[in-house]
């Protein structure tokens, strides 16, 4: 599981930032985004869209989609002005 | 103004927490958090995201947080906000609520801290029900919406919480909606500039809760705009100011992609289309009143 | 060393106690009797005599919920109410007790409405004995003083770190003037170090209190009864220094006449005042009979009471509580001498409720009308005769 396991019982209980606190919310996924390189303007609106903030965005390049935590919510596709972002069923992700 | 490119990079609210697919409220607090730094100190009640805030020994925040009783949030913030005058310390304290433990459970003492002008930045997500314990009716439930406690649709109108907060004559109040961004940055920005209390008042859809598609949290809070329902507005120093919509939908538009106001009849559509009219009529009347007060400093 | 002697109330012990620990924040909400208290602090604060931060809250759910966010951001931080605003700080007592913020509260005691009733009685107090407070109860005015310095010294205690109560009555000790002598301020500073918190940095942020699994939350637990144990030690510890530093002695309990007395009376706050004039009558009429006035209540300090009840036939309760059919004192008595190798027969007398007068007198009356029944088994709860 994803998240950090040092548990800290101190005299009050708090918890430490953690990636993955819920574990690897990839799969949660139903639909997985795949980024059409050819249509993309590179303006990161997906990156800024995404509502975990899976989308790695790398100056002057097509942004990178980080599918151990992407939930597959399909916002980012929703929200890309030049609709490139195709929704595809993981399903057929996972028989290739 | 806020451009996408002097946005951080850095991630305040961390990716792989347990938010629900496309959650509207997750959206906004990403943002607000990449305006505000990791300088910042969260005050949160029961709700959403005290959830997807993770349990022992994990925290989606990369900030500090304090988990408060349901409706204590503000006094929390009050007591922290005097000892960081008394010791002279610099960190922004933000307290984060969605509707039931603003405009519910915490009402008094978000009145309170208004009125006693806390410096503490209060940001409200608002996605019209208690939603984490599985949808149930807050007095910001808008009026026909289903949730579990209301099966047949909500008979009353939704609680007008910002003017509320308006009406406390604070420093600064706005709403905002996650389908305009950077909008919702650039308040957040200006909010963060002034001290005393502000108050941010964001619609936050929620895909489970409305019973709409997960890809559409951005896209009905948009379509909440642009067909009225949600007016953005900002209130500083006594002066409205209304975002004008230029070519305003019409309610149903905004109706049809959400299962909770399934069932609405055309009387009732004709009833909300003209009370939301008459709202923004309202709002409009109060800018023009407004732009004429100068608060004394 | 110097000490000046004021004349004042219970109340304004307290304030000039708070001033003297040099508080930071306070947050407080009014309700009699507890009012002039926090009025002699805004005071203190205007005057300049006092540097805090007083925040007007809206409700005592507020003030308690602000002194803890006051105690997290490293403030000193201190709230005074009484009865139902005690009872409206409920959820909040235990989210500072759990919570592990240090803070001092003085709980004005007054009798739970309806009917409504400002006058005294601990059933306020005591009936939030299972929130995870220390509490402390003072029978007179420069108790009060020397208990809120001597709890802000035990509430920050890293072993500690617990909120504490400092308890006394409504208007007999909280409007009622006495000599007290004042510690000067240096002094003071000496017993008492400053506070701060280091739990919200943003340099390494932590998440307070989110959600616990079962073991995990079994654990925290354990860690929190461990420290309320613990507090005992620290309480006797910080009597000590304090009876060196100001040559005045408290203890966990008190033992007031003879303590191998056959019949010994147990009591707390005022009450044990008037029972202490009681044990004075009743003594020169010859009659052998102590007092333990109870000062902790919370931990409650079991070990000394079996002790000091050893040689005891009988102990007679004064309860100025009432739980359902029982006073709450005289369970928790029950409960601590349940496990002594010898127990004394155990009368209760529920006394002084709604602030009904409780004078030596109706004492030396009550204990007198025990006398040639104390071999015998106890009839039930007994009801003390009001009025002086």
């Amino acid at each position: 599981m994803a998240g950090q396991k040092t548990k800290i019982f101190d005299y009050t209980a708090y918890s430490l930032p953690t990636e993955g606190s819920a574990g690897f919310t990839g799969s949660w996924r139903s639909k997985r985004p795949v980024i059409v390189d050819a249509k993309c303007t590179k303006c990161n609106l997906c990156w800024l869209y995404c509502p975990e903030g899976t989308i790695i965005r790398v100056k002057g390049k097509i942004p990178i989609i980080d599918l151990t935590y992407c939930k597959g919510c399909g916002v980012c596709a929703n929200e890309c002005p030049s609709k490139a972002i195709n929704m595809e069923d993981e399903s057929k992700w996972l028989s290739k | 103004m806020v451009t996408i490119n002097e946005l951080t990079d850095d991630e305040f609210l961390l990716k792989g927490n347990s938010s629900c697919a496309g959650c509207g409220a997750t959206m906004a607090i990403r943002w607000v958090l990449k305006i505000l730094g990791k300088n910042t100190v969260l005050v949160m009640p029961a709700g959403c995201v005290s959830v997807f805030q993770g349990m022992f020994p994990a925290s989606a925040f990369g900030v500090p947080v304090i988990d408060s009783s349901f409706g204590a949030q503000s006094s929390i913030s009050a007591g922290l906000a005097a000892a960081y005058k008394v010791k002279g310390k610099k960190i922004n304290i933000v307290t984060l609520a969605g509707d039931g433990g603003t405009g519910d459970i915490g009402l008094h003492a978000v009145s309170a801290a208004a009125e006693r002008g806390d410096d503490v930045l209060y940001i409200c997500y608002d996605n019209e029900a208690y939603m984490n314990t599985g949808v149930q009716r807050s007095s910001l439930t808008p009026y026909g919406a289903k949730t579990g406690t209301n099966p047949e649709g909500k008979m009353e109108w939704k609680k007008n919480l910002p003017l509320i907060m308006a009406a406390h004559n604070i420093t600064y109040v706005a709403t905002a909606s996650v389908g305009f961004p950077f909008d919702l940055m650039r308040k957040v920005k200006k909010a963060a500039s002034l001290s005393g209390f502000r108050y941010i008042h964001i619609l936050t859809p929620c895909p489970p809760g409305w019973g709409t598609a997960e890809n559409l949290a951005a896209e009905l809070g948009r379509l909440a705009v642009r067909c009225g329902i949600f007016p953005l507005f900002e209130v500083e120093k006594g002066k409205l100011t209304l975002h004008k919509v230029s070519s305003r939908l019409p309610v149903s538009k905004y109706f049809e992609v959400q299962r909770r106001f399934e069932g609405l009849t055309e009387e009732q559509l004709k009833y909300i289309q003209s009370r939301v009219d008459e709202e923004l009529a309202y709002l409009e009347q109060l800018e023009k009143i407004t732009s004429k007060v100068s608060k004394a400093e | 060393m110097a000490e000046q002697i004021e004349v004042l109330t219970g109340n304004a012990a307290a304030a000039y106690a708070v001033k003297l620990a040099k508080a930071q924040v306070i947050a407080a909400y009014p309700i009699t009797p507890q009012t002039t208290l926090v009025e002699r602090i805004a005071d203190f604060i205007t005057k300049g005599e006092l540097k805090a931060e007083y925040i007007k809250v809206e409700s005592e759910h507020s003030a308690l919920a602000a002194c803890i966010g006051a105690s997290l951001g490293g403030a000193r931080a201190f709230t005074a109410t009484s009865a139902q605003g005690l009872l409206l700080m409920q959820e909040m007592l235990f989210w500072a007790a759990y919570g592990r913020t240090p803070m001092v509260m003085a709980v004005v005691t007054r009798a739970i409405a309806p009917p409504w009733n400002m006058w005294s009685e601990h059933t306020d107090a005591l009936s939030q004995r299972d929130s995870g407070w220390i509490q402390i109860f003072c029978h007179n005015n420069q108790e009060v003083l020397d208990t809120v310095i001597q709890a802000y010294k035990i509430s920050e205690d890293k072993r500690v770190m617990l909120p504490v109560m400092v308890c006394f009555d409504g208007f007999e000790i909280s409007h009622t003037s006495e000599n007290v002598k004042v510690p000067e301020q240096r002094d003071v500073d000496d017993f008492l170090p400053s506070y701060d918190n280091d739990l919200i940095d943003p340099e390494k942020p932590k998440l307070l209190w989110n959600g616990v699994y079962p073991d995990d939350a079994f654990k925290f637990k354990m860690l929190f009864s461990e420290a309320a144990q613990k507090s005992k030690d620290v309480i006797d510890e910080v009597h000590k220094e304090f009876d060196l530093r100001f040559g005045r002695r408290y203890s966990a309990i008190e033992v007031y006449g003879n303590p191998d007395s056959e019949i010994i009376l147990i009591a707390m706050g005022s009450v044990a005042s008037s029972a202490k004039a009681a044990v004075d009558v009743l003594n020169k009429e010859g009659l052998p009979i102590g007092l333990i006035r109870i000062r902790l209540f919370r931990p409650f300090p079991t070990n000394e009471l079996q002790k000091a009840v050893e040689r005891a036939e009988a102990i007679v309760v004064l309860d100025r509580s009432l739980s359902f059919t029982r006073g709450i004192l005289s369970t928790e008595v029950a409960a601590a001498l349940y496990n002594a190798k010898r127990r004394p027969t155990l009368f209760e007398y529920i006394t002084g409720l709604g602030g009904a007068v409780v004078s030596h007198r109706s004492i030396v009356e009550a204990v007198k009308h025990l006398l040639p029944k104390i071999r015998e088994q106890p009839k039930g709860v007994l009801w003390m005769k009001a009025g002086g």
